[in-house]
C-alpha cells in the first residue's frame, strides 16, 4: 500500500467526443404560429399526467406544457414519451419557453419550440452550438459520453 | 486527484462561456432578472444581502494548490465591492443592536457542503472570474438552484484507515453522469447526495437526499447501501434505507430513477414541502415501489445505458492513486523512527503535542497522516480564509501534502498525504500563518454559516455569536476539559449551519423584527461519537442573542456537573446529554435567561 507508483492505467488519456458532434437544433416557432389543433391526432398533456397511459394509437403531436420555466416535470414527460415509448412523432414544448431551455428540450426529446410571447430568438441557435457532446445519454443521443470513447 | 481530460476541460470553459452569453443578454434587457436568476443560480451566482455571491464547485471537496492558488487571486482581485456600496453596507450593519464585526472583503469561505463562496464580487466582472476558474477546472456549476448538486463526501476518503472502498471515483462519476443532466435541471427543489466508504460515517449521509454508503457484500462484490429522503431544513428528516445493495455499476441507473419519481411527483406547489424528504414521507413504500419500477423500466426497456463499465470506472479510478511522495524506502523500520521523532518534539513542546493529538489523524500508509489545518480563530469567521492566507495554504499543500487538500465539511483544510518526519516542520509553518489552532472537534472548531451579515435569507446573524463563543473559550486547557462537541450555528432554518445536527445547535429566528435564537440539544450527523442520526431537540423559547453565550455556558457547566469517567477519559458532552437526558440541560438553560439586558438593546 502506498508505494506511490503510477499503475498502468492512464486516468488522463483523451476521450472521444471533441469533434463537433452532429449538429443538434429544433423547430422553433413564434406563438403566433402555434396553433391549438382540435385533432384526436394532436394531445395536449397536462405536466402532471403520466404519459405511459395514453393510447398513442394515430397521434402525432403532443404539446407538452411549461407553465413555468422553473417546473421541469415536462422533461420527464418527453424523456419517457420519446425514449421509453417510443413515440416518433412531434413533441411541442409549449407554455414559458425559453432561449436557454431548448437544449435540455432537446435532449429530452422535443423537437419543436414555441417561444413565449416576446422571446427574440435570435439567440437561440448559438445555444445548441455550444458544447461538444455532454456526459449522459439522453432521449435523442442515448449513449453516455464514455460509451463513446473508441 | 480526477485528470480532466480534453473533454472535461472544454466542457467547464464551454459553461464559462454560455455564462457570458447569458450575463450579457441580462445587461443588455434580454433576459428579465427573474429569467437570469436560476440560470446564474446554477452556475453560482446569489444576490445577497449587499452584494452577490459566488459559489465555486470543489467536487467532493477535493482541491489543488493550483486551484487554491486561483481563489487567492479571485479573493485578492475580484472579491471586492465598490466603495459606495461597501460604506453603505456597514452603516447599515453599524445600526443592528448588539455585537457586530466590521464586514470584510477581499476572502474566500470554506462551505460546510465542501465548496468555496465568495461575497463581494460585482455580478459584472463574474464572467471574467468564471474564465479565470475554468483556467484550473474550476466552475460553478450546480452549486446552487433546483438541481443536483455537489456531491460530497468524507474528507478522509482515499486515506482512513477504515475505509471499505474509496469513494472519490464513484463520486467523480456522479459528478460526470449529474453535470447538466437535461431532464434534472429544473427539479422541485435542490437535490444533494453524499457518498462514505468508511465503516464510520463522516459524510452525514443521512442528512441528504441521497446518501451512499459504500459496502462489500458476502461475495466481496462492492456495491452501495441507499438511503433517500433525508434533509434539514423547516422538517428535519433522516434518510430513510431504499436499497440494502445495489451494484456498484448501477449506480448512475438508479439514480435516474429515483430523481425522475421525485422529478414527476415531488409538490412544486410549496417551498417548504418540496424537497424529496417530502415525497418519501408522504408515499412511503409507493415511492419505493414506483422507483424499483421505474429502475427495472430503465434497466430491461431503455436497455441500462448508463451501467458504468469496468473500463471506464477503470480510466476514472486510476487517477485516484497514492501519489508520488519522495518518501524513503518506506519500511516498518523508518516509520516507527519518525514516530519516535515525532513522539519526542511533542514530548518537548506541549503546543505541537496538543496539535498531534487534536489535528492529526492515521492514515492508510503508516508513514503518512492527514492534518487539518484550522480555520477557527479569533477575530475571523468560521471557514474564512483571506487571500494571502489561501496563498499560503496553496504553498503548504504543495509543500506539505502532495498537492492535494481537501475541504471538509467543518470548514477546515485537510491536508491528506503528510509525511510522518514532516509533521513537526508543518506545524511550525502553519502556527505561524495562524492555521495551527489544536481545536479540531472541539466546541471553537464551530459550523457556522455566513447568516444574516451577509445571507439575504437569514433571519438572524451567525457570525457575532460564533465570535462571542470563540472569545469566550480561548484557554486551551478548559476546551480540552469540554471535549469534543459539534458546535452549530444556523442564521435562518434553511440549516446551511446544520445546527439540526450538532450536539449543541443554535438556529436564528426572527420575532417582530429583532433576531432571536433557538436552542437545540442532543443532534447528530452519524459519526460514531454522535451515534445514530438524529434531529436535536429545542430546549426552550428562543432566547436574546445576549443571552446565547450565557446560556451555552449553563449548559456545558452542567455537562461538567454531571459527567463521568468513561473508558479512562470522561465522558463527552453528547454521551453525558444521552445518558441523563434533556432536562437538567433545559433547566440551566432557561435559568440563564436574563431578559434586562435585552430591553436595554
Amino acid at each position: 500500500m502506498g508505494d506511490g507508483l503510477q499503475t498502468t492505467h492512464t486516468c488522463h488519456r483523451p476521450r472521444g467526443g471533441l469533434l463537433q458532434q452532429k449538429r443538434t437544433t429544433m423547430k422553433i416557432i413564434s406563438a403566433q404560429e402555434h396553433q391549438a389543433v382540435e385533432s384526436p391526432a394532436v394531445i395536449t398533456l397536462a405536466n402532471d399526467a403520466d404519459p405511459r397511459t395514453l393510447d398513442l394509437t394515430g397521434v402525432t403531436r403532443i404539446d407538452l406544457q411549461f407553465p413555468k420555466f422553473t417546473d421541469g416535470r415536462a422533461y420527464s414527460q418527453a424523456f419517457l414519451l420519446r425514449r421509453r415509448l417510443g413515440f416518433a412523432g412531434e413533441l411541442r414544448a409549449t407554455g414559458d419557453v425559453l432561449i436557454d431551455q431548448l437544449v435540455q428540450m432537446q435532449r429530452t426529446g422535443f423537437d419543436v419550440a414555441v417561444l413565449r410571447e416576446g422571446v427574440d430568438a435570435s439567440a437561440a441557435q448559438r445555444q445548441f452550438d455550444r458544447f461538444a457532446g455532454f456526459y449522459q445519454g439522453s432521449a435523442v443521443d442515448t449513449q453516455p459520453q464514455f460509451a463513446k470513447t473508441p | 486527484m480526477y485528470q480532466y481530460t480534453e473533454f472535461d476541460k472544454q466542457f467547464v470553459r464551454a459553461r464559462a462561456a454560455q455564462h457570458r452569453d447569458q450575463l450579457e443578454r441580462f445587461e443588455a434587457g434580454q433576459l428579465t432578472g427573474d429569467e437570469f436568476k436560476p440560470l446564474r443560480l446554477q452556475n453560482g451566482w446569489y444576490v445577497q444581502r449587499y452584494a452577490p455571491m459566488l459559489r465555486v464547485a470543489v467536487p467532493y471537496g477535493e482541491i489543488s494548490a493550483p486551484q487554491l492558488k486561483v481563489l487567492a487571486q479571485i479573493a485578492r482581485e475580484y472579491d471586492t465591492p465598490d466603495a459606495t456600496l461597501l460604506a453603505e453596507a456597514q452603516a447599515t450593519q453599524d445600526k443592528l443592536p448588539g455585537l457586530a464585526p466590521k464586514l470584510t472583503t477581499n476572502y474566500g469561505h470554506f462551505t460546510t457542503r465542501q465548496n468555496v463562496q465568495f461575497n463581494w464580487i460585482p455580478l459584472s466582472k463574474s464572467a471574467d472570474v468564471m474564465d479565470l476558474l475554468a483556467t484550473v477546472n474550476l466552475h460553478g456549476i450546480q452549486t446552487s438552484g433546483n438541481c443536483i448538486r455537489n456531491t460530497t463526501t468524507d474528507e478522509l476518503a482515499g486515506v482512513a484507515v477504515d475505509e471499505v472502498v474509496d469513494p472519490r471515483p464513484y463520486a467523480e462519476l456522479i459528478r460526470q453522469w449529474s453535470t447538466l443532466h437535461p431532464e434534472f435541471a429544473f427539479l422541485p427543489r435542490k437535490f444533494k447526495i453524499a457518498i462514505t466508504g468508511a465503516a464510520e460515517d463522516r459524510a452525514a449521509i443521512g442528512w441528504h437526499d441521497v446518501g451512499l454508503q459504500m459496502v462489500k457484500n458476502a461475495a466481496g462484490e462492492v456495491g452501495f447501501k441507499v438511503l433517500v429522503g433525508g434533509g434539514m431544513g423547516r422538517t428535519p428528516v433522516v434518510g430513510t434505507q431504499i436499497r440494502e445493495f445495489l451494484p456498484w455499476n448501477q449506480i448512475m441507473n438508479y439514480l435516474e430513477a429515483v430523481i425522475r419519481v421525485y422529478n414527476r411527483w415531488g409538490r412544486r406547489d410549496n417551498l417548504y414541502k418540496a424537497r424529496i424528504k417530502i415525497l418519501v414521507k408522504a408515499e412511503g413504500q409507493r415511492y419505493f415501489d414506483e422507483v424499483e419500477a421505474e429502475y427495472q423500466d430503465i434497466l430491461v426497456k431503455d436497455g441500462g445505458l448508463h451501467t458504468i463499465p469496468q473500463a471506464e470506472f477503470d480510466r476514472v479510478a486510476a487517477c485516484f492513486v497514492t501519489p508520488a511522495l519522495n518518501l524513503p524506502v518506506a519500511t516498518a523500520e523508518w516509520a516507527a523512527k519518525a514516530e519516535a521523532d515525532v513522539s519526542i518534539e511533542a514530548a518537548k513542546t506541549p503546543a505541537f503535542a496538543r496539535w498531534i493529538a487534536q489535528n492529526v489523524k492515521p492514515h492508510q500508509n503508516p508513514a503518512l497522516r492527514a492534518v487539518s489545518l484550522s480555520f477557527k480563530r479569533v477575530g475571523q469567521a468560521p471557514g474564512d480564509a483571506t487571500a494571502d492566507q489561501l496563498d499560503a495554504a496553496a504553498a503548504l499543500v504543495a509543500k506539505y501534502s502532495a498537492g492535494e487538500a481537501r475541504v471538509s465539511h467543518t470548514q477546515n483544510l485537510v491536508l491528506p498525504w503528510v509525511r510522518l518526519d514532516q509533521l513537526h516542520a508543518l506545524w511550525l509553518e502553519a502556527k505561524a500563518l495562524g492555521l495551527a489552532q489544536p481545536n479540531i472537534g472541539l466546541l471553537t472548531d464551530m459550523i457556522a454559516c455566513p447568516g444574516g451579515d451577509y445571507c439575504a435569507l437569514a433571519n438572524a446573524r451567525s457570525l457575532p455569536l460564533a465570535a462571542a463563543i470563540t472569545e469566550r473559550y480561548q484557554d486551551l486547557d478548559e476546551l480540552n476539559d469540554l471535549g469534543h462537541i459539534d458546535f452549530h450555528i444556523s442564521g435562518c432554518i434553511n440549516s446551511c449551519g446544520h445546527h439540526h445536527s450538532g450536539h449543541i445547535g443554535i438556529l436564528g429566528v426572527d420575532k417582530d423584527g429583532k433576531e432571536w435564537y433557538q436552542v437545540t440539544l442532543g443532534g447528530s450527523d452519524g459519526k460514531d461519537l454522535s451515534g445514530p442520526t438524529v434531529s436535536g431537540k429545542v430546549v426552550g423559547p428562543s432566547f436574546s442573542s445576549f443571552e446565547v453565550p450565557d446560556v451555552i455556558e449553563a449548559i456545558l457547566d452542567t455537562y461538567k456537573s454531571l459527567r463521568q469517567p468513561a473508558l479512562g477519559r470522561h465522558e463527552y458532552f453528547i454521551e453525558t446529554l444521552r445518558r441523563v437526558g434533556q432536562d437538567p440541560f433545559k433547566a440551566a438553560a432557561n435559568a440563564a435567561r436574563h431578559p434586562a439586558e435585552e430591553t436595554a438593546a
